[in-house]
């Protein structure tokens, strides 16, 4: 059977599986919707976050832009791992103990303000439907890369199964469905990679094959940087020193923004008790990191075989894989030199080879020559991870409208009928307008992405992470330093980023600092302000005090609920 | 009571405190400021730096979830402030 058979089987098991859990756990009440009922083991609820965390981006991208960054590509490792371990001991067992449905919620309440609940419901609104439309792209690509059919079509299927089982089944049925997701996008990340692995070096764990000795008896990596050099490429492993402040700043606003995602703190909520939020951010990051520590192996064996692969390698003699993907324009040659040799350079001006790195993930099995039912198990795998995000980022937005919107702020007596409705409703509009988005993207939505962590990082955060550790801090405190921290970020992202209109130069980069890591700086601006802003202000009232003070030991969490202070 | 429950809060600042530092030293200063330096040793076929920054930090993040969650427990079954 060839790989395009395989893709159908695959892919299409694993969708009838998805619909099928979604339909035995069917949300009957806005509190199965929202949080799953609460009654979400730990465990099951660490690989559902782990799938909703991991996104096409993840899946698809990271390993290629790794393989072409070497060292630097730490950053996006560290960065969006890091996260949890601030989630886990700073966030996410108080945010439990609290007891409510969503990060507006918490603002609201602890800052016994409705303002407050706005400006965090427009933030969370903001960040959420940037990440969809990226996701039902990356649905798109997938399906029109392998299923034959055209991208619009792509993006509808997409629409169709998301639509199926976030509307149905809520969080409920999304976490179950994630589930499932977790499972097939692992199993289909690291089969490859231990292929490859054991074809490499010998060993059937990419961890450690990835630092060992290819048959050769050189070491795989000193070998990667060998070759790295002869082509004019640097040294594989060595740091960049001249980007080190750069780096320092991007994996950190990675990682304060983690911490400060509306969908990844939700999930938090979906736990019986505090105890269990501390586990399940535990189990969450470990099922990620099975990934993420396989990804870089992924990436060195990916780079060394295609330099092995094609480097000087006569045109006329390309293996199928490599003229499957030019016709998707993703992969180009030039003949400069007409020597009917494929030269991949450093120099710009003698390089042959375009490739676009989003594609070494899906070609790594065809590169590697396994056989086709792995390249098909990277396809549903990818899918997966993309539906899996959309479904969690969908969940986010319709929470948002309906409680945080209409059931707090414009229709307080709604019935929970009547809200759970409403509920469905908007993710229903969600993904249709998630899905048209998708379909005809604003060319900046690879840009916006920065914005969502580098908002998440400079205003969620230092809000968060205050309203739990500092009694003394007031709505007056709080909302100048969310205020200051967006505006500052958001500013400097415009002002930096050409593709969104922006006249600034790198040159004048603040301390060398790009876009993707000023959300760390536009953080420590919001934790200055609120202080200072906070200490001359009256203090919050007394039961708003009581309520800090009562989060911070874990008994008597109870379920969920939703309960008014005032 | 109340003195109980501020010993209880500053013990859990405390394990904070290290864990956080830690989890500051292993990405930010061996995955970062100081991974030139630590290249020059080698872990295997890893240069240490490059190992701690793409595999070792990520692998001491989960190590310290789970020893957190530990020191919690143990910690809210002295302080009878678990959960039932």
């Amino acid at each position: 059977m060839d790989a395009q058979a395989w893709t159908y089987i695959l892919v299409g098991f694993t969708f009838v599986l998805y619909i099928g859990i979604a339909a035995w756990s069917r949300a009957g009440s806005t509190q199965e919707f929202y949080v799953a009922g609460a009654g979400v083991h730990p465990l099951l609820n660490g690989m559902a976050t782990a799938a909703d965390w991991m996104s096409a981006a993840s899946f698809l991208s990271m390993a290629g832009l790794i393989s072409f960054m070497g060292y630097g590509g730490a950053q996006y490792l560290m960065g969006w791992t890091g996260g949890y371990v601030l989630l886990a001991l700073l966030l996410a067992p108080y945010l439990r103990k609290f007891g409510k449905y969503t990060v507006p919620d918490f603002i609201g309440e602890r800052y016994y303000s409705k303002n407050a609940r706005l400006v965090a419901l427009i933030c969370a609104l903001f960040v959420s439907f940037t990440y969809v439309v990226g996701q039902m792209k990356g649905v798109g690509v997938a399906f029109a890369r392998f299923l034959d059919v055209s991208f619009e079509t792509g993006v509808l299927i997409g629409i169709g199964i998301v639509f199926f089982y976030a509307v149905l089944g809520g969080m409920k049925g999304i976490t179950y469905t994630q589930v499932a997701q977790y499972c097939v996008l692992i199993f289909a990340f690291t089969v490859p990679a231990i292929f490859i692995s054991l074809q490499m070096t010998g060993n059937p764990i990419p961890q450690l094959g990835f630092g060992g000795k290819t048959t050769d008896g050189v070491y795989l990596l000193e070998k990667l940087n060998q070759v790295s050099i002869d082509l004019g490429f640097a040294e594989y492993t060595a740091v960049n020193k001249g980007n080190l402040v750069n780096m320092l700043f991007i994996t950190g606003a990675l990682m304060f923004g983690t911490a400060g995602l509306p969908h990844v703190i939700v999930r938090f909520f979906t736990v019986p008790k505090v105890k269990d939020a501390r586990i399940s951010a535990g189990w969450a990051l470990l099922f990620i990191a099975l990934l993420y520590t396989t990804a870089p192996a992924v990436a060195a064996f990916a780079r060394t075989n295609l330099i092995k692969t094609v480097s000087e390698k006569p045109y006329a003699e390309v293996p199928q894989w490599f003229s499957n993907w030019e016709k998707t324009g993703l992969l180009k040659f030039t003949d400069k030199n007409s020597d009917g040799k494929i030269q991949y350079l450093a120099d710009a001006n003698l390089n042959e080879l375009a490739i676009d790195q989003d594609i070494m993930v899906l070609a790594n099995p065809e590169i590697a020559n396994l056989p086709a039912w792995v390249v098909a198990l990277v396809v549903a795998g990818g899918l997966a991870a993309a539906l899996s995000t959309a479904a969690g980022l969908l969940l986010v937005i319709a929470t948002s409208i309906s409680h945080d919107l209409l059931k707090k702020n414009l229709r307080p007596d709604i019935s929970e009928r009547g809200e759970l409705w409403a509920a469905r409703i908007s993710i229903a509009v969600a993904v249709f307008a998630a899905g048209i988005a998708g379909m005809h993207p604003p060319g900046f939505v690879a840009q916006v992405v920065a914005l969502a962590f580098g908002l998440a990082a400079s205003s969620f955060f230092p809000a968060i992470i205050l309203g739990i550790f500092d009694k003394r801090m007031n709505r007056e405190g709080a909302i100048s330093g969310m205020i200051v921290g967006i505006v500052f970020t958001a500013t400097y992202i415009f002002y930096f980023t050409p593709q969104l209109g922006g006249p600034g130069s790198r040159e004048n980069f603040w301390f060398g600092i790009s876009p993707e890591g000023i959300g760390t700086l536009g953080m420590i601006f919001n934790f200055l302000v609120s202080i200072v802003v906070s200490r001359f202000t009256a203090p919050p009232p007394a039961e708003v005090q009581e309520l800090t003070e009562n989060i911070r030991f874990p008994r008597g969490s109870g379920e969920a609920h939703d309960i008014t202070i005032h | 009571m109340n003195a109980k429950k501020n010993l209880y809060w500053k013990k859990n600042l405390t394990y904070l405190s290290i864990l956080l530092l830690i989890w500051f030293i292993v990405s930010f200063g061996a995955g970062i400021l100081f991974a030139d330096f630590l290249n020059q040793f080698k872990l295997a076929g890893f240069p240490l730096g490059f190992w701690f920054a793409q595999q070792g930090s990520i692998y001491v993040f989960v190590v310290l979830i789970f020893v957190y969650v530990f020191l919690m427990n143990r910690l809210d079954k002295a302080f009878d402030v678990d959960e039932k």
